[in-house]
């Protein structure tokens, strides 16, 4: 393989690998957009995804189109019992607690889902086939072409979601000012509970399409989550195509430091990066310098 | 008298520490779990420093312990620097590297400083596992000499418990000093409004940045004591599932007050003791105790216990008049 071809090739695991960091971001961004808090949940959510998809087709025996479909519905339901359960209550007290509450959540569900799965790793088979096409000399999955195909489904329908449709507007303007929201007779309440619903959904989807290339255990969410969060950052808080675009450049970056560099430290890429970039520019590269004016704390 | 009430839970503490051995045998299994409680207590008492005080969250603690540990284990072992010594020089690393961590961070508002420590603490574990040369990887390293105190080695597990606890009670000390100090004051008038604090003068930043350093070093210190009393370190002393565990201390115990910091360490060190068979199921058990103490009372057990106790106070006097 000529070095040319080599690095085509980290572009295009990089690409797949950062479709998923910029949904993970996407979850991010839809629950602070509404509440200003950071769902330390998420990673839970897109691990959930890739669990409860691999029971429904191989202990089950669903389809694929229809497990997908099913496991977007379960999680989504967790994401807004969740809410109801342990955010709602709680939604007066501080930032700090609210932080500790989710924290919490994802220890809760980490733990289920090893009572539930147990420690090992599961596996999904590829959505159609694994043989590759060949480009320029660098091999693509076709998973991969489901991974991008995929994310931009989910994006556009968000996008769409949220700027044309009256619920989508609705959680928009208790994002922009919850006073005023509530004053045009918006229940608030309810948006965040869905917000909740979203997000979770995302990072089903996003848990689902990874598995088939990396595999899945009860552990497997934390990490993606703080990959996640490190794109929402770097690609501003809260500004979800700026997420898309940090996902990207992460998961490059990410698959070129770990062919050319050193893959033992191929998970610390991203994490630097988010310093690098909290420690520069924390409104991130596409967010204005007011980003963090928005949330008190 | 009443600038001395505040040491009274001291002084209770230290009689229980001191009594504690006698209850239960001096030779007692028990000595050695509250060793681990001591250590543990010295960095959640800091951290009840700054997240009930200052009004931040670490998510990072662990990893600045697992900093104190492997310096020490890794100067005394690799260099033969003397235990003492390499304490020191632990320290001083964790403050510098802290003081790089809070600067930035903590002038921004938001979870950014828990998000930081936390990428900070994975980058740490992700060092340690990955120069097995020099900390022998996941396996960890051991040969870490025991600490002495004017010649006299704390190696007999007694001794050392009623060493920590020393440390313990001076932690304590040290600390009720800083929160009816200036620094303690401004704090609190940073948890009332930032913006009013920062305009009477109050430089919000650098209270908070004084308070995250001094409780990284406080970890760091209790790392250091763990490595020199196990004589062995390994990247699971360090790992996120200890930074997260020392955050729920204090938050069940309840973070407004190192004593709640006490309690919570307490309570979830021994916990695992009751437990046994469902050892693998801890961290849920964990976790919803988290949830189902933060929902019933916010402020932890302890902000819980003054309530309930305000609350009966009221009702006698309602009955009495």
């Amino acid at each position: 393989m000529s070095f040319a071809s080599q690095i085509l090739q980290y572009l295009v695991t990089g690409l797949s690998i950062g479709g998923i960091y910029g949904m993970v971001a996407i979850g991010f961004n839809i629950i602070y957009n509404a509440t200003g808090i950071i769902n330390f949940a998420q990673g839970e959510f897109v691990m959930l995804g890739g669990m409860i998809m691999v029971s429904l087709t191989a202990a089950m025996g669903l389809p694929v189109a229809a497990a997908f479909i099913l496991t977007v519905a379960i999680v989504a339901l967790i994401g807004g019992l969740f809410e109801r359960a342990a955010i709602y209550p709680l939604r007066n007290a501080g930032v700090l607690t609210m932080i500790i509450v989710t924290i919490g959540g994802s220890i809760v569900i980490r733990g289920a889902a090893m009572l539930f799965w147990g420690k090992e790793s599961y596996i999904l088979p590829h959505f159609s086939g694994e043989d590759a096409l060949v480009l320029f000399g660098a091999f693509i999955l076709p998973q991969t072409l489901w991974i991008l195909g995929i994310m931009f489904v989910t994006v556009c329908a968000l996008t769409l979601f949220f700027r044309y449709t009256l619920v989508g507007k609705a959680m928009r303007a208790c994002a922009a000012n919850r006073t005023a929201a509530l004053l045009s007779g918006i229940e608030a309440s309810r948006m965040i509970c869905l917000s909740f619903v979203l997000s979770a959904a995302v990072g089903a989807i996003a848990g689902i399409i990874i598995t088939p290339i990396s595999l899945v255990d009860y552990n497997r969410g934390f990490m993606l989550a703080l990959k996640g969060f490190s794109a929402a950052v770097l690609g501003g808080l809260g500004n979800s195509g700026g997420a898309v675009a940090a996902g990207f450049i992460l998961g490059i970056l990410e698959s070129l430091g770990a062919g050319l560099i050193s893959s033992a430290y191929k998970d610390a890429i991203s994490l630097v990066v988010l310093l690098i970039i909290l420690f520069v520019r924390p409104s991130g590269l596409f967010g204005n310098r007011e980003a963090d004016r928005l949330k008190k704390f | 008298m009443k600038s001395l009430t505040k040491y009274i839970p001291l002084l209770i503490v230290v009689l229980l520490a001191a009594l504690f051995p006698f209850m239960v045998g001096v030779n007692s299994y028990w000595i050695t779990v509250f060793i681990f409680v001591g250590i543990y207590s010295i960095v959640t008492i800091g951290l009840s420093l700054l997240m009930g005080y200052a009004g931040q969250i670490s998510l990072g603690h662990g990893a600045f312990f697992g900093i104190g540990a492997y310096a020490s284990g890794l100067l005394t072992t690799l260099a033969n620097w003397n235990p003492w010594l390499a304490v020191a020089a632990s320290l001083f690393i964790t403050c510098v590297i802290a003081a790089l961590i809070g600067y930035p961070t903590l002038r921004l508002r938001g979870h950014y400083l828990a998000m930081a420590t936390l990428a900070f603490g994975e980058i740490v574990v992700i060092v340690f596992t990955a120069e097995v040369d020099l900390t022998g990887g996941p396996s960890g390293f051991g040969g870490i000499p025991r600490l002495s105190l004017f010649g006299l080695s704390l190696k007999n597990d007694l001794i050392f418990y009623y060493f920590v606890w020393a440390l313990v009670s001076i932690v304590i000390l040290f600390s009720i000093h800083i929160i009816h100090s200036r620094v303690g004051r401004a704090l609190q008038s940073i948890h009332g409004s930032e913006n009013a604090a920062n305009a009477m003068g109050v430089d919000a930043a650098k209270y908070k940045l004084q308070i995250f350093i001094l409780s990284a070093a406080l970890a760091a210190f209790a790392g250091s004591l763990y490595a020199h009393y196990m004589t062995f370190v390994s990247p699971t002393a360090c790992e996120l599932k200890l930074s997260i565990m020392l955050v729920v201390m204090v938050a069940v115990g309840g973070m407004h007050s190192i004593w709640g910091a006490l309690i919570g360490t307490i309570l979830l060190t021994i916990l695992p003791e009751f437990l046994g068979v469902f050892e693998d199921f801890d961290i849920l058990v964990y976790g919803a105790i988290l949830i189902i103490i933060l929902l019933f009372s916010p402020d932890g057990l302890y902000g819980g216990v003054r309530q309930a106790a305000g609350f009966l106070k009221r009702l006698q006097r309602r009955e009495a008049t």
